[in-house]
């Protein structure tokens, strides 16, 4: 029997990970020339940071903090839209927990629920099913935000207000998706990105095997990881055999939670109220086609975005022309080549998507860089 | 008779001036805080001391006003004891001001003085002063409350200035308690569990530390900020660097297992009883042995230590030193990170 | 992104499509939607933003921390042996 405990402290146990650095270590140094890895997710980012992994690798491997953070890469014209709609007479807009504090061009959403507008950030989005019900004479917005791992749960709140009969909520859909967003970073010809750790828990939904075609089509080894530090280091040392062996295959470490083919049932709920948007502009990297999702135009009633089209701002808004998180976010360049990085540009002031959240790569070396010791 | 017990609720009327209002001052507060220098209804109470005395004030609005282990009464006077406390000061007057929402429950009041009341005995503390206002409904949020304190300094020049490479840091219990404990009983997150708040009135164990001669450079109660802001304060106070080792700051079961729930870290976790000391490394022993006679107290632990020098305007080898001011959070995993003060309102985290 | 945690099933609500989790003694009700097939007491769980995501195989996690406790002892020995 495995006691839970197990599941946290036996994946954090600092002499596998002792083992798993010198293994690592020892594969790397077949390998010429520099492993730049991509984790994608921001989840990956955290576990790099909070544990200092990038510190116990060779030299060699270098990591390149993808675009995996919903929050990070939602374009300032979104977030307006929110504020837009939160400032609509009536209305309480509901999202998840840290988008409140995300800067739009005219202020975050805390900003704006401190000039008097009803703004909930929440933690289970099945709460705005109770803030509809006690608040009748409004509309509440519901501004959905994740990648697929929080895109099933959107789905069940859509049934679940159907089922119940809620009719004054309404939807602003932002979820997007992690494959075209690795499309987006590879297809630059620049790019240095050599490996990927893939998103687990977007997997747990969605199955490994939304990797598998960038793994064909960049020749590119793709080890989808859980979020433990030796999951982490297990996925690294995965990643260097591959590259010592050259090879480029799909490979699951986190086979205790994901699978091929993912859950169905999420995937079967989410089938039913969203398809793919043409298009979506990811802060950071501009627009990518059919990299997010919106409501199938059954539910377009539903939809927020054609509710308030005729007040919804349509200008498209780029962060601060020295930003250079594109180039950051494919590698191109490291924070601190940034020329506005730490003067112009910190987390109390982020001008760009990259320096937002606790997950970006630029908020992530502001605060974590230059122990050296 | 028509005594206050006899209303349900809070009224506009019981702070207008009047009958109703001293009914509900000498019912409740009198009641509870009885002291002669409370009892001479003077405009201003009238205090003797000598020497240098400490004076502080805080304001105490936690939603909600009853949780695990305290409740506000109790926190509004374990709060200020607590700061004339980590400042060497013995806690002896307080002022209590109360701003209470029109159709608050009596019941409610009577049981948050009745814990003032307990929390001011384990100092010996006096409320000398006071004042009392209704607020129409709406215009408050049930109840806050106001303490301000002075006491007089028994052990002199602790200061976040004074912190010395060599020094001991020392937490005096396992952190984050209550902050996680808070969390957990708003509605939103929908918690249970048996976390209680660590609130506690800190002048007993800081009595006895001064009592023991312990030389103490730095103390401070770790409230708002958690363990984070205090040693960031300090780091950056005195110019040194603070190396904490990660596996050797205490945290219960609960607030980790809240910390994986939502994505925060507790060392960013509000405390309400818990208390950080700096001393020299040849007195850390001593203050340890002090502060686990206390029950609350038994997982006090030495975290780190304070590592570079000061550097003086005059010092002539003074060289720089780029960790000064920062503290160094040095994990079991074999790497260090900084551990950086908390921003922003807490949320947690989907990423 | 999307932090998700293990936790023990410790209650079962099948009316209400919901169990109650115990995260290192922090329960909390959480929706079972997502799941086919229903949920045992003592399954572990990944849980996200109040739902459960899927059932963790606890053999599997028991293979992979006995793999590494092979490489750890295996490393152990060749630092005797060195």
């Amino acid at each position: 029997m495995i006691a839970l405990n197990d599941l946290y402290q036996g994946f954090r146990d600092p002499k596998v990970i002792r083992s798993l650095a010198q293994q690592i270590a020892h594969y790397a140094s077949q390998v010429e020339g520099m492993i730049n890895i991509m984790e994608v997710c921001g989840g990956h980012t955290h576990t790099i940071m909070k544990y200092g992994l990038n510190q116990l690798l060779p030299s060699n491997i270098e990591f390149i903090h993808g675009p995996g953070c919903p929050v990070c890469i939602m374009p300032k014209e979104r977030i307006d839209h929110a504020a837009t709609l939160a400032s609509q007479p009536d209305t309480i807009l509901v999202t998840l927990g840290d988008m409140i504090r995300v800067p739009g061009s005219k202020g975050s959403l805390a900003q704006f629920r401190a000039k008097g507008c009803d703004i909930r950030p929440i933690y289970d989005p099945l709460d705005t099913l109770t803030i509809a019900a006690d608040n009748p004479n409004k509309t509440i917005i519901f501004f959905a935000i994740g990648f697929e791992t929080s895109t099933p749960m959107t789905a069940v709140l859509i049934e679940q207000a159907n089922q119940r009969g809620i009719t004054n909520l309404l939807f602003h859909i932002n979820h997007v998706l992690v494959p075209p967003a690795i499309d987006a970073v590879m297809n630059d010809p620049q790019v240095k990105v050599n490996a990927f750790i893939g998103p687990a828990h977007v997997s747990v939904i969605s199955g490994a095997k939304i990797y598998r075609q960038a793994v064909e089509t960049y020749n590119t080894p793709v080890v989808v990881s859980g979020f433990e530090p030796v999951d982490v280091m297990q996925s690294i040392l995965m990643l260097v055999k591959q590259k010592a062996e050259q090879r480029a295959e799909l490979e699951n470490q986190y086979s205790r939670s994901v699978s091929e083919n993912g859950n169905k049932t999420a995937q079967a709920l989410i089938d039913k109220y969203l398809t793919i948007r043409p298009e979506f502009r990811w802060r950071g990297l501009g627009p990518i086609a059919n990299s997010a999702l919106m409501l199938k135009p059954e539910y377009a009633h539903l939809d927020a975005e054609r509710v308030y089209a005729n007040v919804l701002p349509q200008i498209e808004i780029d962060d601060h022309k020295a930003c250079q998180c594109g180039d950051i976010l494919r590698g191109l360049c490291k924070p601190k080549d940034c020329k506005v990085f730490g003067r112009g540009c910190s987390p109390d002031t982020p001008l760009g998507s990259c320096m937002v959240s606790s997950e970006g790569a630029c908020n992530a070396y502001y605060r974590y860089n230059g122990v050296n010791l | 008779m028509n005594s206050v017990t006899n209303d349900k609720v809070i009224q506009l009327s019981h702070g207008g001036g009047g009958k109703e209002m001293n009914r509900l001052i000498k019912d409740i507060f009198f009641n509870a805080f009885d002291n002669a220098i409370l009892q001479n209804e003077e405009d201003a109470a009238v205090l003797h001391f000598d020497g240098n005395i400490a004076f502080t004030t805080d304001s105490f609005t936690v939603a909600p006003i009853f949780f695990a282990g305290g409740d506000i009464g109790k926190l509004a006077v374990a709060g200020t004891v607590n700061d004339l406390a980590m400042m060497g000061a013995e806690p002896q007057y307080l002022s209590c001001s109360v701003i209470i929402e029109e159709g608050f429950e009596i019941e409610k009041l009577k049981t948050i003085v009745a814990s003032m009341a307990r929390e001011l005995k384990k100092s010996n503390t006096r409320i000398v002063c006071g004042d009392t206002k209704v607020v129409p409904k709406g215009c408050a949020d049930g109840l806050f409350i106001n303490t301000s304190g002075v006491g007089r300094i028994l052990k002199p020049k602790i200061s976040v200035k004074n912190l010395e490479a060599g020094d001991c840091i020392i937490v005096s219990r396992d952190i984050g308690r209550h902050g996680a404990a808070i969390l957990m009983a708003r509605e939103g997150l929908a918690l249970e569990s048996e976390l209680s708040s660590d609130c506690a009135n800190l002048w007993p164990i800081v009595e006895q530390l001064i009592a023991a001669n312990v030389d103490i450079h730095a103390m401070r109660d770790a409230t708002r900020g958690g363990l984070s802001a205090v040693l960031n304060e300090w780091a950056k106070a005195s110019n040194v660097c603070i190396e904490v080792k990660e596996e050797a700051v205490p945290v219960s079961d609960e607030v980790k297992g809240l910390c994986e729930l939502y994505g925060f870290e507790p060392f960013d976790l509000a405390n309400e009883g818990t208390f950080i000391v700096a001393v020299p490394d040849d007195n850390a022993e001593k203050a340890l042995s002090v502060m686990q006679q206390f029950c609350h107290c038994q997982s006090a632990s030495i975290i780190g230590q304070v590592t570079a020098d000061k550097v003086t305007a005059d010092s002539n080898n003074a060289k720089e030193n780029s960790q000064q001011g920062k503290v160094i959070l040095h994990t079991p995993w074999g790497s260090a990170r900084y551990l950086d003060v908390p921003q922003g309102e807490l949320l947690p985290r989907i990423c | 992104m999307c932090l998700s945690i293990p936790s023990k099933v410790v209650e079962l609500h099948p009316d209400e499509q919901a169990v109650t989790v115990d995260t290192m003694g922090v329960k909390r009700k959480v929706s079972s939607h997502l799941l086919a097939e229903p949920l045992a007491l003592d399954d572990y769980v990944l849980i996200h933003i109040g739902f459960v995501m899927n059932k963790i195989d606890k053999q599997d996690a028991m293979e992979s921390l006995a793999l590494y406790q092979e490489i750890v002892s295996k490393l152990e020995q060749e630092e005797r042996e060195a």
